[in-house]
């Protein structure tokens, strides 16, 4: 079924148990909306010796949303900027590849079981909410992304 | 149950149910509360008009441009006949939400009992749409005036016992839904119209959801000002229409300045054309509006109390198969006392976004999300709903495969 190519059972799984999710305590918090769906995204994260840490969010919203958002929190956390902005950029290519593209495992772990989603546009935001909204804080906390 | 209408021929003019949805499943086209389909007999006005009849209206000296305004002033006329209304009381606007917007913006700039002012009272409800709350909303932060509403119960219905509190000496414009799009519960509205007249207040009724669906009387409803939109009545987009007394319109000052919407202009001032001119700047949508005429001949064709019957009678079998599935809950009314041919329902705890997607693997189009009622949404403690909407073309074939999605789309996260 087509379906299963968009709920993989690793997004699913993320969605009973997302990661890094709870209230959001950094001096810094971003508030993000999807106004088509009103699915929202409260995160705040800390920059230390140019890594990501402290990422916290907290917010409501689809399965696609909120796994995406668990996903993107375990794969950035602890990584340094730079290589937490690759990952965000090969997340985006391959969310707007219309599932045409893959992305690469070694970059992007378990999200990569996102990339049927991408096959979905009216689900893509859903998808990118999370993502987004660390880009978001991650600027505000001084990163040059 | 036997069918008030005859589906099966009214389905046959809605070429839209050829087309194979996603895995090649036939459409179920649950969404009409959002938009309807149109008919083939909508999409050849139109056409028509293009082929033989397009040309400026109210402008040239030519043949073909009398033949335009006759066609555009006759679509007004049918709209007229078909709220049983004068014409010159019909203004063609883009949308409903156009209609809404003209209103709130013309009264701003009137005086006198349709002016608003600072220290005024806008009265609205928690069911409306955020076309017929936000216009208001936003006229009494540019004016100072103050925004009160009527507040919703859990089925669906307004509290109207403290309705003397809400609607008061200062209240100059009472807005409020003739039917939730989100929920389908239709407000007790005679007691509302009754106190805004008591204290002076204009009357607008939102009628985007009730006029495509059954007889609406404007004269015994007693209302000042209705609006509805085309699209969501067999007609083309881009065509609303707004209804106003005469009286009350020739007070009003324009909402869009240009071209035909006026009297006389020099290069420092500019006096106004009656309405509905006053209020139809620009060359209009004119095929748009000769498509609307003719899809409410359509919908009277069918009859609208056919129509309305038939659609409470979907929703009854509707609102059963709902309430017998093990996880489901409707939202708001759950008889079919004071609602019409709307459902919203959660499915135990999924996100309406995750239902709609496995429910659209079984062809049902339905709408999710807060469906620009987000202040009714978060009343109900939601995030959301599924909605499911009824019109004419439907049947119980389709309420059948509805169900039959609903489970599937439970079955589907509840199994993983």
């Amino acid at each position: 079924m087509e379906l299963d190519s968009l709920y993989q059972e690793v997004i699913l799984d993320h969605y009973k148990k997302p990661h890094h999710k709870g209230l959001p305590t950094g001096e810094i918090q971003v508030h993000h909306v999807n106004p088509n769906c009103g699915d929202e995204i409260t995160l705040s994260l800390a920059i230390r010796d140019g890594k990501v840490e402290d990422l916290v969010w907290d917010g409501v919203g689809c399965s696609i949303s909120q796994a995406s958002a668990s996903i993107m929190s375990e794969l950035v956390s602890g990584k340094s900027v730079a290589d937490a902005q690759i990952a965000l950029q090969e997340f985006t290519e391959m969310m707007q590849s219309k599932g045409k593209y893959q992305g690469k495992e070694e970059i992007l772990e378990d999200a990569v079981a996102l990339a049927g989603v991408s096959k979905f546009p009216a689900r893509v935001k859903c998808a990118l909410l999370g993502w987004m909204a660390f880009k978001d804080a991650a600027i505000q906390n001084g990163a040059e992304l | 149950m036997k069918s008030t209408l005859d589906v099966v021929a009214i389905k046959s003019d809605f070429p839209i149910f050829d087309v194979p949805m996603r895995g090649g499943k036939r459409l179920v086209f649950l969404d009409s509360g959002a938009t309807s389909q149109k008919p083939i007999q909508v999409m050849d006005a139109e056409r028509n008009f293009y082929s033989t009849q397009n040309a400026a209206v109210h402008r040239g000296s030519y043949y073909l441009a009398e033949i335009a305004s006759e066609a555009y002033e006759g679509a007004r006329e049918s709209v007229a006949k078909f709220l049983q209304v004068k014409s010159e009381e019909i203004i063609f606007t883009k949308s409903a939400t156009e209609s809404l917007n003209l209103l709130a913006v013309s009264f701003e700039r009137s005086s006198g009992r349709l002016g608003i002012k600072a220290g005024d009272e806008i009265v609205v409800s928690e069911l409306e749409h955020h076309a017929n709350l936000l216009p208001w909303q936003q006229l009494a932060k540019r004016t100072g005036a103050v925004l009160k509403w009527f507040e919703m119960n859990a089925d669906g219905s307004l509290d109207l016992s403290r309705i003397d509190e809400v609607i008061t000496s200062k209240c100059k414009v009472v807005a409020v839904t003739h039917q939730s799009n989100v929920l389908g519960s239709a407000p007790d509205i005679a007691p509302i119209i009754a106190a805004a007249h008591v204290v002076g207040a204009i009357f607008v009724l939102d009628g985007c959801q009730s006029v495509p669906h059954q007889p609406v009387d404007i004269k015994g409803l007693d209302i000042d000002f209705l609006t509805f939109s085309g699209h969501k009545a067999l007609g083309p987009t881009g065509i609303g229409v707004l209804w106003g007394r005469s009286e009350l319109l020739e007070q009003m000052e324009p909402f869009l300045y240009g071209g035909s919407m006026i009297e006389t202009v020099t290069m420092t001032n500019a006096t106004w054309a009656p309405s509905p001119k006053r209020f139809e700047a620009g060359v209009p949508n004119m095929a748009q509006a000769v498509g609307l005429a003719a899809a409410l001949d359509y919908l009277s064709a069918v009859g609208l109390s056919n129509i309305h019957s038939w659609e409470m009678q979907l929703t009854e079998y509707a609102l059963k198969g709902l309430q017998e599935i093990d996880g489901v809950s409707v939202v708001g009314p759950q008889g079919l006392a004071n609602r019409g041919g709307v459902i919203s329902f959660v499915i135990d705890k999924l996100h309406p976004h995750d239902v709609g997607q496995v429910m659209d693997q079984y062809g049902v189009a339905v709408r999710t999300g807060h469906h620009c009622a987000w202040p009714l949404i978060r009343k109900l403690g939601l995030t959301g709903t599924t909605r499911a909407s009824f019109y004419l073309y439907n049947d119980l074939a389709d309420v059948d495969v509805l169900l039959e999605s609903v489970l599937g789309a439970r079955d589907y996260f509840r199994k993983r």
